[in-house]
């Protein structure tokens, strides 16, 4: 009986592997031959396995302007957008967890609703809500498109971490002789800082890889991932696509790993004396 | 003498709540003061309006002289210990006790010298370097006690600060925190539902209800003298008697209370029964260590008799004579 159970879970965890290396084969394989397409030699058609490899391919992308420009469109649109975030999802927070007022859930409510949207739509809001206001593509049609999102992320990172920090330490700053600019900058600051930080690169690797809403607010301008999609079409030294994308995966993925690192060890109540 | 804290006429409502309600308070300087009352009496909301976290609808409040109304919380020279200690959980012990003086911009090395002064004072002299969240909860008590102490308040404002903590520790803390109040001078004023904790430690009362003040005086004549119902029923567990019970005994047809401690018990007639002398029944009998509560039932109406635990056994259904001073039959201000 005994045995026979421990035979059981014996075979088990072989076939548990087997699976599960498996599904990471299928989720991740594929983003490994894009990496691999990057070094090869073959500029036409993608050809398997590469006829040799090379890594021109890395200067000559970062010869080309049209990746420079959208690598700089790219970045600039996600900073302002997450610096937009920040400010207004780090007040949205604040008043919705520190204060009661009529109609707080509902608010609440509304804030996240753009992540629950779907991309298509915002986009497609956004641009009829432009052309109504005859306001012209521009970099911050674009920023506004991304805030949308933004926003919500750092608003959900700040909201949770105002929550677990309790209200009666920013009563105690105040009791002992701080006002409110001290009592931000020494005490609330420093207990939401990590969520702030981890919100904002989240963001920040959000608004990086976006193409619906983008494909809706940008007009002619292309930001990195608009890019890649319009050089799908183009067989013309396609590995630099390729390049491109290897920088994509490591500029959201880097941000994403930092941020889940940074709030996973928030979990005890910040402030919390008992 | 300028009183440490006025209330003239304070009133704050939230909405309909009347949490305080035309209150007036004096309390004297050096004096440890206790705000005593059920959750939602007011006196809470009382703490706040003169730390200043709260601001009155109505009426006047001075500190020491000097009018706080419209003065926010970090411009008054009073300091507050949180119910849930509210230390900073990013800060070093050190730094929290040195926040209030980082604040007031003293430097570095005064401040932490102070600050070690006033650890020292609460009897953690080596915790400096911790975090609050590697204190014992007895221990955050006392870093909160020295962070407030270290700017040296003219009130000290204490917010039911024994609650969170187990008995034995509770009366320590109560020890300590009377003797660290006559050795600094401070006035205290001091919120707690306890009624245990008002009597021992303070000099004086207030008894808090609906948003009101009920009674204020010293813990002996708040316990023996209660002017209402309310009192005499929150503070102490008094035999609270009806207006017919205390005419038939010698009284005016008031409401009148009666300490269990002040009854006497005997199991035979007392020689020329006067008018503070009763037969009753026992119903039932409560050994609490020191002393054991006897339930007794006279003329339709029950009595608690707390005698010594070294009295004679008494058993359900016993006939008993409870005899008390006349004195002690104490009339309150509620009419029939």
């Amino acid at each position: 009986m005994r045995s026979d159970r421990t035979g059981r879970s014996g075979r088990s965890p072989l076939m548990l592997k087997l699976a599960a290396g498996a599904g990471l084969l299928f989720l991740h394989l594929p983003i490994l031959i894009i990496f691999v397409y990057a070094f090869t030699t073959e500029e036409k058609s993608y050809q398997w396995p590469p006829p040799d490899l090379t890594v021109k391919w890395f200067a000559i992308a970062w010869e080309r302007p049209d990746v420079r420009d959208a690598l700089w469109l790219s970045v600039r649109t996600a900073a302002t957008a997450t610096a937009v975030a920040l400010v207004l999802g780090t007040l949205c927070a604040a008043a919705v967890s520190r204060t009661r007022f009529f109609g707080r859930e509902a608010i609440s409510l509304l804030v996240i609703l753009p992540i629950a949207l779907p991309g298509i739509i915002t986009g497609i809001a956004l641009r009829s809500a432009f052309s109504l206001a005859e306001i012209p593509f521009s970099f911050w049609t674009i920023v506004l498109g991304h805030a949308t999102f933004c926003v919500v992320i750092v608003y959900n990172n700040a909201v949770a971490r105002f929550r677990r920090t309790s209200g009666s330490l920013i009563e105690a700053s105040m009791d002992l002789g701080a006002n409110g600019f001290q009592t931000f900058a020494h005490v609330i600051l420093p207990n939401i800082g990590t969520a702030l930080l981890a919100g904002g690169m989240l963001a920040f690797a959000l608004s990086f890889d976006e193409v619906i809403v983008t494909t809706f607010t940008a007009g002619q301008q292309a930001t990195l991932p608009i890019w890649m999609l319009e050089e799908l079409v183009r067989p013309r030294q396609r590995p630099v696509t390729n390049v491109v994308a290897m920088l994509v995966v490591a500029v959201t993925f880097l941000p994403i790993l930092a941020a889940y690192y940074l709030t996973r060890d928030g979990d005890q109540v910040q402030g919390q004396g008992k | 003498m300028t009183a440490a804290v006025l209330f003239q006429n304070v009133s704050r409502h939230f909405g309909r709540i009347r949490a305080v309600d035309g209150v007036d308070l004096e309390v004297a300087a050096g004096e440890f003061f206790a705000m005593l009352g059920p959750s939602g009496s007011g006196k809470t909301t009382c703490l706040r309006l003169i730390a200043g976290f709260e601001q009155p609808d109505t009426g006047h409040i001075e500190i020491f002289g000097e009018t706080a109304e419209g003065i926010p919380p970090y411009r008054r020279n009073v300091n507050t210990v949180f119910q849930d200690y509210a230390l900073f959980p990013h800060l070093s012990v050190l730094d929290n006790v040195a926040y209030g003086l980082r604040m007031r911009g003293i430097d570095k090395a005064a401040r932490r010298r102070e600050a070690a002064e006033a650890l020292a004072l609460v009897k953690l002299p080596d915790y400096g370097g911790r975090r609050p969240a590697q204190l014992s909860g007895g221990q955050r008590q006392r870093v909160a006690l020295a962070r407030a102490i270290v700017n040296k308040p003219r009130v000290l404002l204490l917010d039911e600060p024994l609650g969170a903590l187990d008995l034995k520790l509770r009366e320590q803390m109560q020890e300590e925190l009377k003797a660290l109040q006559q050795a600094l001078g401070i006035t205290f004023v001091f919120v707690t539902h306890d009624q245990g904790e008002a009597l021992s430690m303070a000099d004086r009362v207030a008894v808090f209800n609906e948003g009101r003040i009920v009674q204020v005086g010293a813990p002996a004549e708040i316990y023996r003298r209660p002017r209402t119902r309310f009192v005499a029923d929150f503070v102490g567990s008094s035999n609270v008697l009806p207006p017919e019970f205390t005419e038939r005994h010698g009284g005016g047809r008031r409401w009148s209370s009666l300490r269990p401690e002040a009854i006497v018990i005997a199991t035979a007639a007392p020689e020329g029964s006067g008018p503070g002398s009763l037969a009753a029944t026992v119903l039932a009998t409560y050994y609490h260590g020191a002393t054991t509560r006897i339930v007794a039932e006279a003329e339709m109406t029950r009595l608690n008799v707390l005698v010594p635990a070294s009295a004679g056994l008494l058993r359900p259904g016993d006939r008993v004579w409870l005899t008390w001073q006349p004195d002690d039959l104490h009339a309150m201000e509620d009419h029939a």
